[in-house]
């Protein structure tokens, strides 16, 4: 095939198998990066437009809606930013940041959007979603019982993916750039024409998405075409591999609008491309890095329909483009090419920016230079973050993507059933109140006796919340299996999944928030005496803590193995569940910027933080109670097991001063890389890095117009500062900054 | 064996290369005007056996690679001496790069010296009665000191503090840069400049605190003063 020329053959030349393509072909770099170029003229102009519109769109909250059409691969005219300086063709609408109405996942919340910014859906189509078409939100509801609403209603579990898209799936979207959808349809007709061996439920489900898919990716062609290309072939050279691959993730953002559309891992898949170019002298540097300046600026053009109330828990308009950059190969070879060094140069190139989610797969093989440059652009940047491929090549292999902030899956052979978070702060004041909500009042769990006794008692207390946690992991897993049914049923993504392996493994990804007030509130019980001030219907609804206790987040073994035993209690708990599809329980310590609303959802707990006052991010410890330093803050982290308990991630935010990390530049680059290693080779799974001080955001907070793009990262993904509500403001300031002066 | 611990900051990059554990002690002899530990100052009962401190900072042996390690700094470290040389030697075991921050004015602490890698030495001040009237103490003690650590030939790290009207300047940098240039294995010299970030200490102890009235050092007439010193 002419489009593979100069390729290494091997199996993937004959079935669909990207990783093999990219074992066989790609080239690792373990020099600098002397080599990087500046954008291009015809970058400069595209990015200067969409600066004016976002710039527009920032003042205005949403810049448009489209309310005449429906969500879907090929329902919109093609769109442009700059049409003769666009090397990367492709929008979402037929204008650039221009939003889709996407009902299936709930028509409610698309009419709480619209109304938030003063639109109206067109006539004929509200009337098809209100009388004929049944979206996955009523699904749920149809089947939720009374337990789960009530759980869902006091904020023990929230954000489930009910009324929106549960998102967090990642296309293989190389797929499309290396065989052309010609190639993917006829390999999805082969499986179809499988002899079936017994027609039951499992399997005509599976057919009737089969064939959902086999007609998406015709849609994506034919959406293709509507911009002049045909991508029916392979791509054929570099700037046809990175729009190719676009235009399967542009099918996937304008079918879906799901909470996470993640990229993969795609920079050294390109990279191979952009070598071969490069050999042949097709291209030269400049162009390499034209073409990825432009793919980002397309990536950071994406945007999703949202209510303001979706906003408060996750500020920013996050879209959670997460791209994995780096990596080891079984082999023990790294995955570090040029494309690695020239992704994260938009950064540079572009500026700092939340999107695409930029996330370092850290090995301590990887390249020093390698190393040395993200620490660099973590230190001007504050937009990477880093996760452990020495803890996931393990158990994902080594061609695995990040969806949304922390979650690993194998690229095209995992999809994950998202869900949110349980509350497992509130879930122990349950157990001294007897299941009844501290703050509405309501009796919500069943069996429990509120507890009376003067002194909380610790054996008393963990006995009573262990028991709670396992009614709560009933509860969640069920809320979990009714909602992925629905979403297969209603929001299905079909776009997505057909660049899957049609027999895929699914991984249900439960949650935890609060985890470092639990842990410390079980301290506070355990090594001082906590006595709760109780209102008149006997619910405590403050605490009084006399003496000390060990604190998470000080590296003390006492107080750190109560978080390891907590999670391991709360995750043998799901595990005691089937799951839907067979799926497999996995979970992740993670709150993105919800742990504001959690904080402010739950009363007074018994570790002293008062109610309505937020929760950590993630799993960090509790601001400014890690007081031994930011090493022993990152210690108690590290010993939270990924492996064995929370395979769905667990995140950690760092900030520190820059003073601190170093007296000059190189100190500073040295200092970090060695902080990285020696926090990722005890086994911790992730950790955002922001060099800066607190007084620079105490000033952005009071004079945003000074600081446009101050980008930070807070938990799972980066936001611009100034996109954050004045509550999470306050809280990242309330942050431990770690660094002495 | 026991040692008076006050602190430990587990991320400490600047007393020594790379990532360091830096161990705060209690108890000093000498009382600088801008000390900005001064609830270091006076000894207090032991906290910390040799076992219990070795343990502590071996958990942060990941993040030394092949330049970080522990500082021990204060207070004084050398009025502990003999409890840094148990924790030195179990250190040394896992050959954990060790600096000693200090003002050179301890006791029994040749045998110790034998286990430092690098010493950073804090000069105060080049005159017996600058000394004294600085620190409150002679400045023989840490000549003794200064001369010890010549005579084993161990890395040194000079530092300088510079208060505006007591040594800040060109004359006594270059005073200093002649006394430096009498010295070998001087691998570093930081000029610092004195700020008073330490005032809510004084404040929340009950003491006054000495230099009420001197403005805080101008990190960049500093850094014009630390040239002078590679010129």
């Amino acid at each position: 095939m002419t489009e593979w020329k100069n390729f290494k053959e091997g199996k993937w030349c004959s079935e669909v198998d990207v990783r093999d393509f990219i074992m066989h072909n790609y080239k690792e770099y373990t020099g600098d990066d002397s080599f990087l170029t500046k954008t291009t003229e015809k970058t400069n102009r595209v990015w200067a437009k969409c600066l004016d519109l976002l710039k527009e769109e920032l003042k205005k909250g949403v810049l448009d809606i489209d309310v005449d059409h429906i969500s879907g691969i090929d329902n919109y005219e093609p769109g442009y930013i700059d049409k003769d300086n666009e090397v990367i063709v492709g929008l979402q609408t037929d204008a650039p940041l221009k939003r889709i109405v996407n009902p299936y996942g709930g028509i409610r919340m698309v009419y709480a959007s619209l109304k938030a910014y003063g639109y109206e859906l067109n006539k004929d189509i509200d009337s098809k979603f209100n009388e004929y078409r049944k979206t996955h939100n009523q699904g749920v509801f149809d089947v939720y019982t009374d337990q789960i609403r009530k759980a869902r209603h006091v904020g023990l579990i929230t954000g489930l993916p009910d009324a929106y898209g549960r998102g967090r799936i990642i296309g293989d979207y190389r797929r499309v750039a290396l065989y052309g959808i010609d190639f993917l349809m006829a390999e999805k007709k082969k499986e179809w024409d499988q002899p079936v061996a017994c027609m039951d439920e499992d399997t005509i489900r599976l057919r009737e998405e089969m064939s959902e898919q086999y007609r998406a990716l015709e849609k994506i062609k034919k959406m293709a075409l509507r911009y002049g290309y045909d991508i029916s072939k392979p791509a054929k050279d570099a700037r046809e591999a990175v729009q190719w691959l676009y235009f399967g993730y542009l099918a996937a953002i304008k079918e879906n609008n799901g909470a996470a559309m993640s990229l993969g891992r795609t920079s050294t898949f390109l990279d191979i491309y952009i070598e071969r170019d490069l050999e042949e002298g097709k291209i030269t540097e400049q162009e390499a890095q034209e073409l990825i300046d432009q793919f980002v600026i397309k990536l950071r053009m994406a945007r999703h329909l949202r209510t303001p109330e979706y906003d408060e828990l996750f500020s920013g308009d996050p879209t959670w483009v997460t791209e994995a950059i780096g990596g080891m190969t079984e082999d023990g070879k790294s995955l570090v090419t040029k494309n690695s060094f020239r992704f994260l140069h938009t950064l540079t190139n572009l500026d700092s920016a939340p999107e695409p989610n930029m996330t370092v797969l850290w090995s301590q093989n990887l390249p020093e230079n390698f190393k040395k440059y993200c620490a660099k652009m973590s230190i001007a940047t504050d937009s990477i973050q880093y996760e452990n491929d020495d803890v996931m090549r393990p158990l994902y292999g080594d061609d695995y993507a990040i969806a949304c902030c922390v979650s690993a899956m194998r690229v095209g052979r995992d999809m994950q059933f998202f869900g949110a978070r349980c509350n497992l702060a509130k879930a122990l004041l349950y157990a001294i109140n007897g299941g009844i909500d501290e703050i509405k009042g309501d009796h919500v769990i069943d069996g429990f006796d509120i507890m009376k006794d003067e002194i909380l008692d610790y054996d008393k207390v963990k006995n009573s919340y262990y028991q709670m946690l396992e009614k709560v992991a009933s509860i969640y897993v069920d809320a979990m299996n009714i909602i992925h049914y629905m979403h297969d049923k209603y929001a299905y993504e079909a776009s997505q999944l057909a660049l899957h392996d049609t027999h895929i493994r699914r991984l249900m990804a439960f949650g935890v928030a609060g985890l470092s007030v639990a842990v410390d509130s079980l301290s506070a019980i355990k090594y001082a005496k906590v006595k709760p001030i109780r209102n008149e219907e006997g619910i405590a609804i403050d605490f009084e803590i006399e003496g000390d206790y060990p604190k998470y987040g000080n590296d003390d073994d006492r107080v750190d193995s109560i978080a390891v035993e907590l999670l391991d209690k709360f995750y043998s708990e799901l595990c005691k569940h089937p799951l839907y599809r067979q799926a497999k329980h996995t979970l992740s310590v993670l709150t993105i910027t919800s742990n504001v609303v959690y904080g402010s959802k739950t009363g007074s707990t018994p570790d002293g933080r008062k109610a309505g006052v937020p929760f950590a991010p993630g799993a960090n410890p509790m601001h400014e109670r890690d007081l031994s330093g930011a090493l022993a803050s990152l210690n108690s982290v590290a010993k939270l097991k990924y492996k064995d308990c929370c395979q769905d991630g667990i995140s950690n935010t760092f900030s520190i001063i820059p003073d601190a990390l170093g007296k000059d530049d190189t100190s500073r680059v040295n200092n970090l890389v060695n902080l990285l290693d020696g926090y990722f080779v005890q086994g911790a799974h992730h950790l955002n890095v922001n060099v800066l001080t607190r007084e620079t955001l105490i000033d952005a907070m009071n004079n945003p117009e000074k600081y446009p793009l101050l980008t930070i990262r807070v938990s799972g993904y980066a936001v611009r500062f100034n996109r954050l509500t004045r509550k999470q403001q306050e809280e990242v300031i309330a942050r431990t900054f770690h660094g002495k002066m | 064996m026991q040692g008076s611990i006050n602190s430990i900051e587990t991320l400490g990059l600047l007393d020594g290369p790379g990532i360091r554990v830096v161990v705060f002690l209690n108890g000093c002899q000498l009382r600088c005007l801008y000390c900005h530990n001064p609830e270091m100052l006076n000894m207090k009962k032991n906290n910390m056996s040799v076992s219990e401190l070795v343990s502590k900072i071996k958990r942060y042996q990941p993040y030394f690679k092949n330049n970080g390690g522990v500082t021990f700094s204060g207070g004084e470290p050398l009025l502990q001496s003999k409890f840094l040389l148990e924790v030195c030697k179990e250190l040394k075991k896992d050959h954990i790069h060790i600096a000693l921050d200090t003002a050179g004015v301890g006791y029994d602490y040749d045998e110790l010296l034998d286990y430092i890698d690098l010493v950073i030495f804090d000069i105060k001040a080049l005159e017996q009665d600058k000394y004294q009237q600085l620190v409150k103490h002679d400045i023989k003690d840490s000549l003794v000191f200064l001369d010890k650590c010549q005579k084993r030939n161990i890395p040194m790290w000079l530092r300088q503090v510079i208060v505006p009207g007591i040594n800040d300047t060109e004359e006594y940098i270059l005073e200093l840069k002649e006394f430096i240039r009498k010295l070998k294995n001087i691998e570093k010299v930081e000029l610092l400049p004195y700020h008073n970030m330490a005032i809510s200490k004084y404040r929340k102890l009950g003491i006054p605190y000495p230099l009420e009235n001197t403005p805080q050092m101008d990190k960049e007439r500093c850094k014009e003063l630390e040239q002078l010193l590679v010129k």
